[in-house]
């Protein structure tokens, strides 16, 4: 693995000569916030920022996508035949993602790519990005990323892992498309190896230092489903939620979707949009019958599904990546590390019983 | 990479009302392109999306067997806004078919062994295509006993009468047929509550036998009883269950019951696996 030294007013040379092969993407302040969006041609990233409001699952799996388009038209000779909608072959690059939203996409990335079926918009659009990320030295109090398989200056995920020294980034190339990345902006300076991985490994251990709260997970795999999913504290947990729907909307791991035909004239376009597993008709039978009418039931369903079923399906950690955005978020203040600590502690046979 | 979302092009080959309330209509398809029936490959038990250009899709058991070619065959409650749509379709008209999905009943488990097949309303439909398998030349004589309990609210709500008087005739199936209540007095078949029934004809459950449900959750939730009484063990209670869907293939998110999806690793559970489940269905 090769350590590269960009001079930091060579980013956006580099970044200008990208433009001409790879749509860019990066976050820009808009408002009190950042976002991920689209560079234009004169425009670049702002990176001093500590994490975007939204998490960049949009990049790869936007909010609403065409699958199929369609015609009623009956003399149309494919009247009411689906066809696949064209899609571009353009590759893409994001800078200055977080690490912990691009082990997000790792985490996702087992749901659509199962060893039987294969989503083919999620997986081309993956395949053909590139992630250079940027190393996080100021987490947020919120962030608790080093207790849930992710970190600081975690490389899992990425192409490019950057990392600010002052003037320069050291930038650590991880795969073959981050190597084409950076031979394409005409990043070539080698960092000598030796001090470089020094500087990185003081800068992570500064940074894993300094963050400051965790999840307990140790035992949610050994916990009996059927129990936890009756435990009395979800009750509590969802005592406040008001099924906004923003903790799935701005979670980088939060997946669900919707398949919706939109028709216009004689003309229409299958569509899949993000969904929440927050809303009662996700679940709505034709009947009117819903197996989770009830905000407790969805509310437990978030979680069991990230901590509990996620884990136990694919044997490899939770269903998040301890970004915190859901903490900072959420107008009731839920707490997913409190929610976490609960099941992972929970014991059926200390539980006390209601008072009658 | 070969699209899961992209339905194969089908045309409406015959429309059939089942029931006196017209709620219920089967539809025979066929494949526009005849290479996608053979993609199409299913086994009894499984369902597909059915898939109408500008409406959407519904997740629909399959109720032609396996052994029947040249067409497939759905029946359908008239619910909601597909299903509506799909009951004022015409024979000739083009739509789409999506699958086989899901898990099917376990046929190779049952290879040998004595089958009670119990279903309600019009929850008959991936029985009727099990039954139709069952009783092929080429597979009656893997099997053992089989019994049908089959109940419907009035005559006139029974689905495939035809079929079902064929099945009475037969000696290698015995058929249990009721109504909730009637006043015909040509009603020559049983009167009572599919539970009720099942408690006089059920065969005793034993490591040889095994039951398969489908029905109301009404009807479920009285018949599980009878055949605890009657020694049938959990893992020896096959049942098929629907959740909303989406995706048929387990990616959405909607169908699932714990860690299991309804779409992919159902529709068909033992009742054992069920009892580990949180009952989201």
């Amino acid at each position: 693995m090769e350590i590269i030294k960009i001079k930091k007013d060579h980013l956006a040379t580099g970044l200008d000569a990208l433009k001409k092969s790879y749509q860019l993407f990066g976050p820009v302040k808009k408002d009190s916030c950042h976002e991920f969006k689209r560079l234009e041609q004169d425009e670049q990233p702002d990176l001093n920022f500590t994490n975007t409001r939204l998490s960049p699952k949009a990049l790869i799996y936007p909010q609403s996508e065409t699958m199929f388009t369609y015609s009623l038209d009956e003399n149309a000779e494919d009247a009411h035949i689906l066809k696949e909608a064209v899609k571009t072959d353009v590759p893409k690059a994001v800078i200055g993602i977080r690490p912990c939203d691009a082990d997000a996409f790792l985490l996702v990335k087992r749901n659509f790519d199962a060893p039987d079926y294969k989503d083919p918009y999620w997986l081309n659009a993956y395949a053909k990005t590139t992630l250079v990320g940027l190393a996080c030295e100021n987490p947020h109090k919120t962030c608790f990323c080093t207790t849930s398989g992710s970190g600081p200056f975690s490389e899992q995920g990425l192409d490019i892992l950057l990392v600010d020294i002052g003037d320069d980034y050291l930038a650590k190339v991880l795969t073959d498309k981050g190597a084409a990345l950076a031979k394409a902006a005409g990043w070539d300076t080698p960092a000598d190896s030796d001090s470089a991985t020094e500087d990185i490994e003081c800068l992570k251990a500064a940074a894993e230092e300094s963050i400051s709260s965790s999840v307990d997970t140790d035992h949610l795999k050994e916990l009996d489903t059927t129990a936890l999913h009756q435990a009395p504290f979800w009750e509590d947990a969802a005592f406040a939620c008001i099924n906004c729907g923003t903790c799935t909307y701005l979670c980088p791991t939060c997946w669900c979707f919707d398949i919706q035909d939109e028709t216009c004239g004689a003309k229409g376009t299958r569509m899949r949009n993000w969904d929440s597993c927050m809303f009662p008709l996700f679940t709505m039978h034709g009947t009117g019958h819903n197996p989770r009418g009830t905000k407790k039931q969805r509310v437990r369903q978030r979680f069991m599904h990230k901590l509990k079923y996620y884990v136990d399906k694919y044997e490899n950690g939770t269903l998040c990546t301890g970004c915190g955005r859901c903490i900072r978020a959420c107008p009731v203040n839920i707490d997913i590390r409190k929610i976490c600590n609960q099941m992972n502690h929970y014991n059926p046979d200390t539980v006390e019983e209601p008072a009658s | 990479m070969q699209n899961p979302y992209l339905p194969y092009p089908v045309r409406i080959d015959e429309i059939i009302t089942e029931t006196e309330d017209k709620n219920l209509k089967t539809f025979k398809y066929v494949f526009l392109n005849p290479e996608d029936e053979e993609k199409f490959a299913y086994r009894a038990g499984q369902f597909a999306e059915l898939s109408i250009a500008g409406k959407g899709e519904i997740p629909i058991g399959i109720a032609s067997s396996p052994t029947e070619k040249g067409f497939v065959m759905f029946t359908v409650n008239k619910v909601g806004l597909v299903s509506s749509h799909l009951h004022a379709m015409q024979v000739g008209d083009i739509m789409g078919i999506r699958g086989p999905m899901g898990n099917s009943y376990p046929w190779d488990t049952l290879k040998g062994k004595n089958l009670v097949i119990i279903g309600g309303g019009f929850a008959f439909t991936t029985l009727r295509s099990s039954i139709i398998y069952l009783l092929d030349p080429q597979n009656r004589s893997d099997y053992g006993n089989i019994d049908v309990i089959y109940g419907a609210r009035t005559p006139g709500m029974l689905l495939y009468r035809d079929e079902l008087a064929e099945w009475e005739a037969r000696d290698d199936i015995n058929m249990h047929i009721t109504v909730d209540g009637t006043d015909d007095p040509d009603w020559k078949y049983l009167t009572g509550f599919v539970p009720t029934i099942a408690d006089q004809k059920a065969p005793p459950g034993d490591d040889d036998t095994y039951a398969i449900i489908c029905g109301p959750p009404i009807m479920i939730k009285f018949t599980q009883p009878v055949l605890d009484n009657n020694a049938y063990s959990h893992d020896h209670i096959i049942m098929s269950l629907e959740n909303r869907m989406k995706c048929g293939i387990g990616m959405c998110g909607r169908c699932n019951i714990g860690r299991e999806f309804v779409c992919k690793d159902g529709p068909v559970f033992t009742l054992a696996e069920l009892n580990k489940t949180p009952k989201e269905y």
